[in-house]
């Protein structure tokens, strides 16, 4: 039996926490930046995502995605399943060992908050039945395998995109931002445009909730990136500065984007800056150094704003533009990664094209943004329309117009009225 | 009797009542309206749409006047809400059949 490191073992703890809190942050991000008639449904998919996701977890979906390899890197055996082999056992490199439930519980805050940034998506217009079943369906075939590629190192039999292929994702560049902002794009084309997309005015409610949910999700970030060193070391500080930096250089970018754009620093913008930078930095805050977290987050805010706004080019509604900012977020950092990705700062990263002069760590990455878009995008297509050619993914007209709260769940998010179409 | 009603902008409304009270007026009723007008709307921006906001937030004041005071006070309603601006507002006036003072029953201008 090993011993277990305390420092570390605490900072895990801590870590899983403070990503759990991100959820409901969401909720409230995501609750703002809708209609006030379906704000409590916006939250409520985010709620669902916690428990549906738990409950799975336990059963089997954290052994096919962190239990030993099945086969080739793509997915985990049945040895955990029902969390079976993790009760005081540990894991981790000898010296920095941490009760394994520790890490269950901060790897299932991970699989909790990708799928309900899917719901960003198809804001305003989803069954809910339909998406809890959505979430069940997703998290055992889209996420387990996703996260068993980028996550489960096993000395080199584990998945194939961290044990094979050896791309270097530090917190979840293509588990979970990559693969959102992938399947969110499904998501959107399968359920299709809200009504009145593009002719009715479809502003957020309650712009100060945007902004307190933004908070949360910069506070719960540092336990996602710094969390993700497992251990409460020199890695995590080089991970957590690395995220203030680039959440504050997008936020800041962002907003001198809007301002020559179109001549005003919005409040959104600055959330929604704030947001692409942890993105970005996500797979890349273990392995660059500060001012490379400067470099990185000032371009993701650049590129999330352009972005966002080319969904009315393309036609397609993304209500709260889960592509244009976790999709292209985290593009804009894994591409980072191979480019300025230096072992000055990571003993076990590696370099960069423009470090030393090499572009196999670039490819490797490009590698692991194609393989994880292109799986995630084909089978959530397949799942959402599956649920849609069955039971239904999309509510009736009507209920769409009069709002989700009133109709789906019996209540209102406010007991106030206006004559605005808020 | 008449009854006085004013769609005026949010922020005129203190300098309105202030005015009111300063000329004896004992009363009035404040509700909050939207609507639109020669003004339009303003623009707002959402990462990056463009959304016309068409119905503006407006106040709507009722004064019960006396016959005799209705022109005075008319001219100190839209005096006090007038900045020369589009969308400064309305005033109108419309006979009232009788008031009634619930507490009292007092009748007609004994009400006001």
């Amino acid at each position: 039996m090993s011993a277990i490191n305390a420092g570390d073992t605490a900072w895990v703890l801590m870590s899983g926490a403070l990503v759990l809190f991100m959820t409901p942050g969401l909720a409230i991000f995501y609750g703002g930046m809708v209609r006030a008639k379906s704000t409590l449904n916006m939250m409520m998919m985010s709620f669902a995502a916690m428990g549906v996701t738990t409950i799975l977890w336990v059963l089997y979906v954290y052994s096919l995605a962190f239990a030993p390899d099945a086969k080739g890197g793509l997915i985990g055996n049945l040895h955990n399943i029902g969390l079976s082999h993790t009760i005081n056992e540990v894991v981790g490199n000898p010296g920095h060992q941490i009760p394994e439930l520790a890490y269950v519980m901060f790897q299932l805050t991970f699989a909790i908050i990708t799928v309900a940034l899917l719901s960003g998506a198809i804001a305003d217009r989803a069954k809910y039945g339909s998406w809890v079943l959505f979430i069940a369906i997703w998290v055992t075939f889209v996420y387990a395998p996703v996260a068993h590629w980028a996550f489960a190192s096993q000395h080199g039999h584990g998945g194939w995109i961290v044990d094979r292929l050896h791309a270097l994702d530090f917190a979840g560049g293509t588990v979970v931002e990559i693969n959102s902002g992938a399947a969110a794009l499904a998501l959107a084309i399968v359920l299709g445009r809200r009504e009145g997309f593009k002719r009715d005015p479809m502003r957020p409610h309650n712009m100060p909730l945007v902004l307190l949910g933004a908070g949360m999700l910069w506070f719960g970030w540092f336990g996602f990136n710094a969390g993700s060193a497992m251990s409460a070391g020199q890695l995590a500080a080089t991970a957590m500065i690395n995220t203030q930096i680039a959440t504050a250089a997008a936020a800041m970018s962002w907003l001198t984007y809007e301002k020559i754009r179109e001549g005003k620093s919005t409040t959104l913008g600055s959330a929604s800056g704030a947001i692409a930078g942890a993105v970005a930095i996500t797979p890349a805050c273990g392995f660059v150094t500060p001012l490379g977290a400067l470099v990185i987050g000032a371009l993701a805010g650049l590129i999330s704003a352009y972005a966002v706004s080319r969904k009315y080019k393309f036609n397609y509604d993304d209500s709260l533009d889960v592509v244009g900012v976790h999709g292209i977020g985290g593009i804009v950092g894994m591409i980072g990664v191979g480019l300025i990705a230096t072992t000055a700062v990571n003993k076990l990263g590696g370099n960069g094209l423009f470090i030393n002069g090499n572009a196999s760590l670039l490819v490797k990455e490009l590698i692991a943004i194609v393989a994880t878009a292109a799986f995630s995008f084909t089978a959530t297509f397949a799942i959402a329309k599956t649920i849609e050619k069955t039971i239904g993914f999309r509510v009736r007209r009507d209920i769409e117009l009069e709002g989700l709260d009133t109709t789906i769940h019996a209540e209102s998010a406010y007991d106030i009225t206006s004559y605005t179409t808020r | 009797m008449k009854l006085i009603t004013a769609i005026v902008k949010p922020a005129r409304v203190d300098d309105i009542k202030t005015a009111l009270q300063a000329n004896g007026i004992a009363g009035m009723t404040v509700s909050e309206a939207s609507g639109f007008g020669r003004q339009k709307g303003h623009k707002e921006v959402y990462r990056g749409a463009e959304y016309t906001v068409d119905l503006i937030p407006k106040v709507r004041l009722e004064i019960l006047v006396d016959d005799l005071d209705l022109n005075r006070i008319v001219d100190l309603v839209v005096a006090t809400a007038n900045h020369g601006a589009i969308g400064d507002g309305k005033v109108w006036v419309t006979a009232v059949e009788t008031v009634v003072r619930v507490r009292t029953n007092e009748r007609g201008s004994d009400a006001l």
